[in-house]
């Protein structure tokens, strides 16, 4: 087990074996996505007061949840290029990044989306929606200086300190945010106590949390395949693959 | 030691040689204060109201300003790379760059805030807590910059990119300053503010010169 995690730290196995996990996984998000879109859109109860809107939960829980799992990972996949250097680590974060900040945004829009018909109003300066919102500004701050200079090894460990620093500032934010002001009701799920909701209804979320987490991992995957051909595109054994 | 003490007298020598540097950031500083009754109308209900969050703002943006120039010129002729190669402890060198970099500019805010506060008819409690809360908070604000000028060194157009990677983790700082003197000019007890606000302060003269010192060597290996 631990050769293996030692294989996966260097490009070309990493390359390999991701190779033949993939068209598994695709094939998984893509059957979870589409039993969660039927299950939560199609068959899962309105709620007694919102109706129909309630669906809009379907994806922005989902999206928020699996939003600040990436800046989790993206942060740790920094920690982890600082001490070991190891290549992979850098492509990893550099990857999370851009699909942690879509997934923030989806969750910020279909939040306001939601927010119109439930709350009257697009956007409230609530400290849920206010955290969300710098986590976005995290990520954007992390992108941009990872795309100041393209491939330099010395940019991608500043970003990694970029990520590092963030995290530690994230507990921080949420808390200074959540005591200044909260309208935005607790979250949907946690480990310790069973939801509140019916299972009909959470059951379809769960289903969809684990769509959202399957579909980052997919698209992580790709794009960190993506980028180890574009880093190692003169080494051998990347021009001696047929299909590219 | 010694090296932290001398480092804070050259980077002084090298401000006072410069006034520019120091005078420019506070000069904004002012001419953004003075736009807001311009624009709102003198009221001072309405200008009283907003005070603490322009004040901070104003304070924000003007660290934001001179922390750019922290390193820039020691990078571009040469020294930071002679005090990495220099048997003195780097990490001495950046405690002394933020302390001189704070005196010129936080504390020299900090100093002048009352002068703000008078601009917008806050009460005598309300300018306490302002010269108290930026007094605790310029410099994390130091601190936390003096990341994000190390991090873009080698990286074009520096200053803008500073502003977007430093600005979220300002926030609490905002947050917490703001509702101090707010709470403050409503004549209530805001130990709780300042106690926080110094936390902040103590976990950041622990941590971010460790960062920035990084910053510093990795903007400097290519």
């Amino acid at each position: 087990m631990g050769n293996l995690f030692h294989r996966l730290g260097s490009p070309r196995p990493f390359y390999e074996i991701s190779g033949i996990v993939l068209p598994s996984v695709g094939i998984l998000t893509l059957i979870s996505l589409a039993v969660g879109f039927i299950w939560a859109l199609g068959i899962a109860p309105p709620d007694y007061q919102q109706g129909h809107s309630v669906r809009i939960m379907y994806i922005h829980v989902p999206a928020a949840i699996v939003a600040q799992s990436s800046y989790m990972m993206m942060a740790t996949a920094g920690a982890v290029f600082l001490i070991w250097r190891i290549k992979i680590a850098d492509m990893a974060l550099q990857c999370a990044a851009p699909i942690g900040a879509s997934l923030t945004f989806l969750a910020l829009v279909t939040g306001a989306i939601w927010g119109k018909p439930t709350w009257g109003t697009w956007w409230v300066w609530d400290a849920r929606l206010t955290s969300t919102l710098v986590l976005l500004f995290l990520f954007i701050g992390v992108i941009v200086l990872r795309s100041a200079k393209e491939g330099s090894e010395s940019v991608g460990r500043a970003t990694a300190i970029l990520a590092v620093v963030g995290l530690i500032n994230l507990p921080i934010i949420k808390f200074s945010v959540d005591w200044w002001f909260t309208l935005h009701q607790p979250s949907s799920f946690s480990l310790t106590e069973s939801p509140s909701m019916p299972p009909e209804m959470w059951l379809p979320l769960l289903v969809m949390v684990v769509g959202f987490y399957l579909f980052f991992f997919f698209i992580w995957t790709y794009r960190v395949r993506t980028e180890i051909l574009k880093r190692e595109h003169r080494s051998q054994w990347v021009r001696s693959i047929d299909d590219i | 030691m010694n090296i932290l003490l001398l480092t804070v007298q050259r980077d002084l020598l090298l401000y006072v040689r410069q006034p520019g540097d120091i005078f420019n950031p506070l000069a904004f500083s002012l001419l953004v204060i003075s736009l807001f009754p311009l624009g709102l109308g003198p009221s001072s209900d309405t200008l009283n109201e907003i005070s603490a969050g322009i004040i901070w703002v104003a304070a924000l943006l003007t660290t934001l300003f001179s922390i750019d120039l922290m390193f820039k010129e020691d990078y571009e002729d040469g020294t930071l790379e002679q005090m990495i190669l220099g048997k003195e402890s780097l990490l001495l060198v950046v405690y002394g760059k933020i302390i001189a970099q704070w005196l010129v500019g936080g504390l020299v805010i900090t100093l002048l805030s009352p002068l703000f506060g008078l601009m917008f008819y806050v009460n005598t409690d309300g300018i306490v807590a302002t010269v108290l809360a930026l007094m605790l908070a310029t410099p994390t604000m130091t601190l936390i910059g003096s990341i994000g000028a190390a991090l873009t060194l080698g990286v074009n157009k520096g200053g803008v990119l500073i502003t977007i990677l430093i600005l979220p983790l300002y926030l609490p700082l905002l947050i917490l300053g703001v509702a101090m003197i707010d709470t403050a000019s409503a004549g209530e007890n805001y130990t709780g503010h300042a106690l926080w606000l110094a936390a902040i302060l103590a976990i950041s003269i622990g941590f971010a010169p460790l960062a920035t010192e990084q910053g510093i060597r990795i903007s400097l290996s290519e």
